[in-house]
């Protein structure tokens, strides 16, 4: 390979975690990526599956007898479309690691077919979304947060294994306009169980008592307003608990990131809530927000496009003709366990993996249609594969960034062989789907 | 007779598991990161067992063998670790308290260890409960 066929492609952006850095470079030789700048190693290899040929799907895909076989396009879309209009109760899951466009005419799908729509931020920030819908929540970009800072609380949320730049780009250990002096000015609390990464680093480790967050975020509102508090709460003594709202209350500027220690563990939606109010008194003495540790790096989009398109950020039930909205009854997980959901069609997620094993149980007895580039656990349990070209990498597209920042993805290398853009599957989905209605 | 223990069971993510999530869940490599199970230097003591031995973790929702390994994020005693993914799911409590979220972590859980006892990977899972 000569230098000259080595193409560089800068200001590229990662389309793996909600950080969405968009300080990526790749050189590119022969439509392969062959080394990346700046990306995490989480994001590197993300850009490095798509040169995987051997376990990437290129062609549409039917399962006959146990086995895929390639099928045409034409043929797949009929199928899919087919199975979903067949279906009484279909589910169309996903979404969070794809295109806003994408993301649109999935709703478009849904509506058409009267299915449930649900994204991943159901077994994610659900219940955040739930919380912040209750009471609201005080935010500011992560640019800003960069500039200002000084006190930074990751709560419930392993930075250094979820989001591996999360602190160097946008929290700690990075300088801002007001913070020239960067991690010197900082402060890094880390309320976790374990002894993670992210805690070795921090000036301060409150070790919480796993599923006790509720208690302990209780207490420091409590001894907030003066209340007397027990001696120790959580497994946290009193003493280190006032420490700790003292440095928060003299802040000059605070941010608290949360994560799946929050919102996966008892009590859910009810923790958010409660730290969200926390962060709404400490606001009397000076300023404060709270933030989410969004996942997938376009998670924030599904919850945003189709607010704007039904007025609800996930869990929404077509079967009426009209978007109905209630978590708790038309999640992803709570029609499968229910064993509701007669067809299933999985976008850009991974159910198969990251579902508990009574939901998958029904999966595996449903017809599923996954539009999915690799072999994973759900493509084990589709009968039909759809093969995406992959966001970011592959073909452009619009994603959200976890503070609400919208980043347009570039495009690296071509898909190969028959892969299409996503938004391109689900136009062809929905058309296919009205001509058969007619 | 091989000892047992209690713990209680939490899910998340590692950078390992996170690198193996795109383009590898075929992969043995998917397995050695998420087919394992943290354990504190203490429970491992009182378990008998070294780094890579494979156990049983069993709940009141499934059961599933892992390898057990020292946890990094130590000292937790009585609290223990899966990767996110499809071993840990396999025993985590499905009751999603009508907010659609199942109980990811904090599952109380017992670990045994069955040195003769198969990690299955990601895929054979997935043929176990399609049968
Ligand atoms: S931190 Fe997230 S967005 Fe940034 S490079 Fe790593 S995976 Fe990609």
């Amino acid at each position: 390979m000569t230098e000259e066929e080595v193409q560089k492609i800068t200001d590229v952006v990662c389309p793996f975690c909600g950080c969405l850095c968009d300080d990526v470079e790749i050189d590119v030789a022969n439509n392969k990526v062959v080394t990346t700048y700046n990306a995490c190693t989480i994001g590197t290899t993300k850009f490095f599956s798509v040169n995987e040929t051997e376990h990437r799907f290129t062609k549409p895909m039917l399962r006959k007898n146990g086995k895929f076989v390639p099928i045409s396009w034409d043929e797949a879309i009929e199928r899919a479309a087919k199975i979903l209009l067949n279906a009484e109760r279909p589910l169309l899951y996903g979404f969070s690691s794809t295109s806003n466009e994408a993301i649109g005419e999935g709703f478009k799908l849904a509506e058409e077919v009267g299915g449930v729509l649900d994204q991943t931020a159901s077994v994610c920030h659900g219940p955040s979304v739930l919380a912040i819908q209750d009471v609201g929540r005080s935010a500011a970009t992560l640019g800003e947060i960069r500039s200002r800072a000084n006190v930074i609380v990751y709560w419930g949320s392993n930075p250094s294994a979820a989001h591996p730049r999360h602190m160097s780009r946008y929290s700690m250990f990075v300088r801002g306009f007001f913070r020239e002096k960067g991690a010197k000015e900082r402060t890094l609390i880390v309320v976790d169980p374990r002894n993670t990464d992210a805690a070795k680093l921090a000036d301060i480790h409150i070790k919480v008592e796993q599923g006790k967050d509720y208690e302990l975020v209780s207490a420091m509102r409590a001894a907030l307003r003066g209340i007397e508090i027990p001696e120790m709460v959580a497994g946290i003594p009193k003493k280190d608990i006032l420490e700790v709202l003292e440095i928060m209350k003299k802040a000059y500027f605070g941010v608290v990131f949360f994560g799946m220690g929050l919102t996966q563990t008892f009590g859910r939606h009810r923790n958010i809530d409660n730290a969200i109010n926390l962060i709404r008194e400490l606001n009397s003495y000076t300023k404060w927000i709270i933030s989410p540790m969004r996942g997938h790096y376009n998670v924030t989009g599904a919850g945003t496009v189709w607010t704007w398109q039904t007025g609800y950020p996930m869990s929404i039930d077509f079967a009426r003709g009209y978007p109905r909205y209630n978590p708790g009854e038309y999640c992803a997980n709570d029609i499968l366990v229910n064993g509701e959901a007669d067809a299933a069609l999985i976008i850009a997620s991974d159910p198969g993996a990251h579902f508990p094993a009574k939901s998958i149980r029904h999966l595996a007895k449903i017809p599923v249609i996954a539009i999915e580039p690799h072999i994973t656990p759900t493509t084990e349990l589709a009968e039909l594969i759809l093969p995406p070209a992959i966001v970011g990498v592959e073909t452009e597209g619009t994603a959200y960034r976890m503070d609400h920042v919208p980043i347009r993805l570039r495009k690296v290398v071509d898909a190969p062989d028959e892969c299409l853009p996503d938004e391109v599957i689900l136009e062809r989905l929905t058309q296919k789907v009205r001509e058969l209605k007619k | 007779m091989s000892s047992s223990i209690q713990v209680n069971l939490i899910t998340g993510r590692t950078v390992q598991q996170g690198r193996a999530l795109e383009g590898s869940k075929h992969s043995d490599e998917y397995t050695r990161a998420a087919g394992i199970i943290e354990l504190d230097p203490e429970d491992m003591r009182k378990l008998k067992i070294y780094t890579g031995t494979v156990v049983k973790v069993t709940t009141a929702h499934g059961s599933v063998n892992v390898r057990a390994i020292l946890s990094p994020n130590a000292p937790h005693p009585g609290l223990a670790f899966i990767p996110m993914g499809p071993w840990g799911n396999a025993v985590i409590n499905t009751d999603i308290y009508s907010v659609g979220m199942p109980s990811f972590k904090g599952v109380e859980a017992t670990v045994e260890p069955i040195p003769e006892g198969k990690v299955l990977s990601a895929l054979e899972l997935m043929h176990e409960l399609q049968k």
